[in-house]
């Protein structure tokens, strides 16, 4: 449980960062290690260069605008949880992160990171989908910012090139008439969740005029599908049931040693149906002044 | 070809080492091979038990997930720094620590540093938790001999010390 040797940069800046990236081709960036550093020790992964980001400056920011959050790459989770902007422009990815591993494993790992580790089975790429958000990257060459539709290409893939870095995250804000839900099942609070959705809804008066859930562990790659249609304006048990079907079409719940195919489509059913409450209730109360 | 060495300076305890250590050192390797400081256990090595957890700035961290070299501009607290000043040469128990006394609050003590470490931090961000926070603070240490009941009661019982001490 050791990991391989490896060359460690340490860089100041951003350019010399980009440099020492660029420069090996079995080089890899190291934000808060909390995905990374557990894949070495295993040897699953065996890096040749490490480029740890930690002492780059301007990267820890949580900054909010009237278009919604952006975070910095150094930005602990932990920090965008407590983030009271966040949680005012964006509630869902407050929502999201409480359920993001234990208060110690937040305190080092990065939101960032979380999104560009591209697991199907964190909350934070789904988020970010869901959203419609994007992530900003710099290489040598320049930047360019990927929307999260064209973010996910597979487990644990990202459509990140080698030689860049991501330099932040962007969760477009709660929009008028809005409302959000989140909710997942897993073993033990703070664990990965067998599976979790995220719900966004909007209303005009009581009726729902739009409505996407994304889901978690349900799919190899984050999955965000409209459920406007089946729902037909309203929010009742039918509805949400006829939104959980449609759901399961785009979805590919795996078995594995946590838990059986069967089980997972079933929990899309009932999630489906929770955060879909949730996002409705939530978009009410908001409409009415409550949150 | 022999490994590169990097010099580092880390401030553990308030006390400033410098050391050579190879990238990949591990944080919990060296507190405990190359500083000696062997009362940071190292249990599952992947983030999961709980058992190396230490202060770096304050805030608990896993030092299983972090690497020597990169915890150089930090301030690292172990179990050893959780001992409290009171005039006399060894000091005396920290709260938390006091609290597992009475409480029996452990019994083999392999994940003890990690829950004091832990709960010392989570005391400092809520000095006055509920038994439903003083369990959300612990979630996420393993202890395989308690049953957590009496680490619950330690944690409630640390928060009464610490509020009693000056
Ligand atoms: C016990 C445990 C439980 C966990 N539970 C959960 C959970 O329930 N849900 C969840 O979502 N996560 C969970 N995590 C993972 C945690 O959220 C990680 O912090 C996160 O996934 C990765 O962020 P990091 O900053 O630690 O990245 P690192 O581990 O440093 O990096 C992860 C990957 O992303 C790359 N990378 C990171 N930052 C950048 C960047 N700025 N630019 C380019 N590439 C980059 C790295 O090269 C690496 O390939 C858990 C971790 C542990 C140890
Ligand atoms: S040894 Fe670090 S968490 Fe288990
Ligand atoms: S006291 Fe033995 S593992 Fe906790």
């Amino acid at each position: 449980m050791k990991p391989a040797p490896f060359a460690y940069v340490r860089p100041q800046g951003l350019q010399h960062a980009l440099e020492a990236l660029a420069a090996d081709p079995g080089a890899k960036v190291l934000a808060g290690g909390q995905s990374l550093v557990p894949l070495l020790s295993m040897r699953l992964a065996a890096p040749s260069t490490l480029v740890d980001i930690n002492a780059l400056p301007d990267l820890d920011g949580i900054r909010v605008d009237d278009t919604g959050i952006h975070v910095g790459a150094l930005a602990r989770h932990a920090d965008v949880l407590a983030s009271a902007d966040v949680r005012r422009v964006q509630p869902l990815v407050t929502l999201a992160l409480s359920h993001v591993a234990h208060a110690t494993i937040r305190n080092r790992g990065t939101t960032v990171g979380s999104i560009v580790h591209a697991d199907a089975a964190a909350e934070m790429p789904m988020v970010l989908a869901l959203l419609g958000g994007s992530v900003t990257v710099a290489s040598t060459s320049g930047t360019r910012t990927i929307p999260a539709s064209g973010l996910f290409a597979g487990p644990l893939e990202s459509t990140l090139r080698h030689d860049e870095i991501a330099l932040e995250a962007f969760f477009p804000g709660l929009g008028a008439g809005e409302g959000v839900g989140f909710e997942e099942v897993a073993r033990r609070h703070g664990d990965y969740a067998l599976v979790g959705a995220g719900a966004v809804v909007r209303v005009e008066g009581e009726a729902v005029v739009a409505a996407e859930v994304g889901f978690l562990s349900a799919s190899d790659v984050p999955v965000v599908v409209d459920v406007t249609d089946p729902l037909g304006g309203v929010v009742s048990t039918s509805s949400t049931d006829r939104a959980g079907e449609l759901a399961l079409q785009h979805l590919d719940p795996a078995e594995d040693l946590h838990a059986t195919a069967a089980y997972r489509r079933q929990l899309v059913r009932v999630l489906t149906t929770r955060v879909l409450g949730a996002a409705y209730d939530d978009a009410l109360g908001r409409a009415r002044g409550e949150a | 070809m022999s490994e590169e060495l990097v010099d580092i300076r880390l401030t553990v305890n308030d006390v400033v080492h410098a050391l050579r250590v190879p990238a990949r050192r591990l944080l919990s390797d060296a507190l405990r091979h190359d500083l000696g400081l062997t009362g940071t256990h190292v249990g599952c090595e992947h983030g999961v038990c709980g058992a190396c957890t230490v202060l770096v700035d304050g805030r608990p961290m896993r030092s299983c997930l972090m690497f020597a070299v990169s915890a150089v501009d930090t301030e690292i607290t172990t179990v050893e720094g959780l001992a409290e000043d009171d005039g006399s040469p060894e000091g005396r128990l920290g709260p938390v620590q006091q609290a597992f006394v009475e409480c029996h609050g452990l019994q083999c003590g392999f994940c003890t540093p990690g829950f004091l470490t832990t709960i010392t931090a989570g005391l400092k961000h809520n000095p006055e938790p509920t038994e439903d926070e003083a369990r959300e603070m612990i979630a996420g240490n393993l202890c395989r001999c308690t049953g957590y009941a009496n680490i619950v009661r330690s944690v409630l019982r640390a928060a009464e010390i610490a509020s009693e001490r000056p």
